[in-house]
């Protein structure tokens, strides 16, 4: 397996350097969709298929900027491409499942500035990844998103049950626990370096 | 609140201020946390992301500001993206420009500013209704909230995991450092530890004006 096949740039995206927990992107819609399990879900599958839109996309338009060279244009046209995805799967889920967009609420929308989005395109952009390799990168990183939302809105739900403080209640709580998990992740570190 | 001066929008201290610490974007607002966590490892990434933070902020919400009456209201949230684009297109050509080695550190956070929640967020809910003085004004004090934050965090880090402080060491040789805290569990454990003590010192408060509150009652 060496670093640049499609199987390790997914398990990479996914596990390794999972996108929220290592690398700190996606922190808002983490922190703020994570309360409950079944909303969690969705957000995940809602933000996987947005990053597949957005990197086919950007993919796409790197390579016309990079034809007509005008690269500096690059940050300004992913961030349109990633608002009108978003907005694609906001009428998508408006029509097919009404509860589950009200659900979702103002977060919905605000997949347009949720960090790991666009930074699948910039990672994508920088590290030289062809047509596949995007693909694979996009997906792995919806998945690691996905994995940690589940992760934890599953100890969340679990936290209500227990007495804690009533300082430590919220978001410092939850930031204790996203640690705690962050470093269970860092477990996967060697993975990398050993194959790579 | 008792005491707080009334929001009619004249610039005062307080439009500064407000932002320092009432509504501070990271420790009050929790907004703009992926950069906060992310390049706060040392207190030199912390200050130059804050910055180029303050700079975007300042520069997009004072021209939002000043095409407020020429926006029209279904397209604002995509103009104001734009707007916030092409300032951080900017910024991230000119810290290129200056210094290469900062330009590695920070990544890719620097083109990530125009997610920061903190500055659309801004835009979306002042920039757009009011003047520029006290657009200006605010967006500073938001601005330095955010650069406080962060270096609050990065100096924490950076001298319990490397035993350092701006690249200087600080303690000898012996020195053991606690690596976990560069790596990015600690920047959770140290937001996670910020957080406390903001929300006990603000607990604290309300319960001595509480305390305060009854006699007034009484009387």
């Amino acid at each position: 397996m060496t670093a640049d096949s499609v199987t390790f740039i997914f398990l990479n995206a996914a596990i390794v350097n999972n996108f929220v927990l290592a690398m700190f992107l996606g922190i808002c819609p983490f922190l703020g969709v994570s309360a409950k399990r079944e909303t969690a879900w969705s957000m995940g599958l809602a933000v996987i298929f947005v990053m597949l839109v957005s990197s086919i996309c950007a993919y796409g338009i790197n390579w016309l900027l990079k034809l007509f060279e005008i690269e500096y244009l690059r940050l300004i046209c992913y961030i349109a491409v990633i608002a009108s995805a978003v907005q694609l799967v906001e009428m998508t889920m408006k029509k097919f499942s009404p509860g589950l967009f009200r659900a979702l609420g103002i977060f919905l929308p605000l997949i347009t500035t949720n960090c790991a989005i666009l930074g699948v395109a910039l990672f994508q952009t920088s590290r030289e990844y062809t047509f596949i390799q995007s693909i694979a990168f996009s997906l792995g990183a919806g998945v690691g998103f996905t994995i940690a939302l589940m992760l934890m809105a599953g100890l969340r739900q679990q936290l209500e049950l227990a007495k804690v403080p009533s300082v430590s209640q919220g978001a410092a709580m939850t930031m204790m626990l996203a640690g705690l998990l962050s470093l269970a992740f860092m477990g996967f570190a060697g993975l990398g370096s050993q194959h790579g | 609140m008792p005491g707080r001066p009334d929001t009619t929008e004249r610039v005062t201290l307080d439009t500064f201020l407000r932002g320092l610490w009432e509504e501070n974007p990271v420790f009050v607002m929790l907004l703009g946390m992926c950069p906060v966590l992310a390049v706060s490892n040392s207190a030199i990434n912390a200050l130059a992301m804050g910055l180029a933070s303050t700079f975007v902020l300042v520069a997009s919400n004072s021209l939002v500001s000043l095409l407020r009456h020429f926006i029209p209201k279904q397209v604002r949230i995509a103009t104001y993206i734009i707007i916030i684009a092409t300032f951080v297109t900017m910024v991230d050509y000119a810290i290129q420009a200056i210094s290469l080695d900062l330009y590695n550190a920070l990544g890719a956070f620097i083109q990530l500013i125009v997610v920061n929640c903190m500055i659309l967020g801004r835009a979306e809910a002042y920039a757009s209704k009011q003047p520029l003085g006290v657009t200006i004004i605010n967006g500073l004090g938001i601005g330095a909230g955010f650069t406080l934050a962060l270096l609050s965090l990065g100096t924490v880090r950076e001298v319990l995991g490397a035993g350092s402080l701006f690249g200087i060491p600080l303690f000898g040789e012996n020195f053991q450092p606690w690596v976990v805290m560069i790596l990015p569990p600690g920047g959770f454990f140290v937001l996670g530890a910020w957080l406390l003590i903001f929300a006990w010192f603000r607990q604290y408060r309300e319960q001595r004006l509480s305390d305060q509150g009854v006699p007034q009652h009484d009387r």
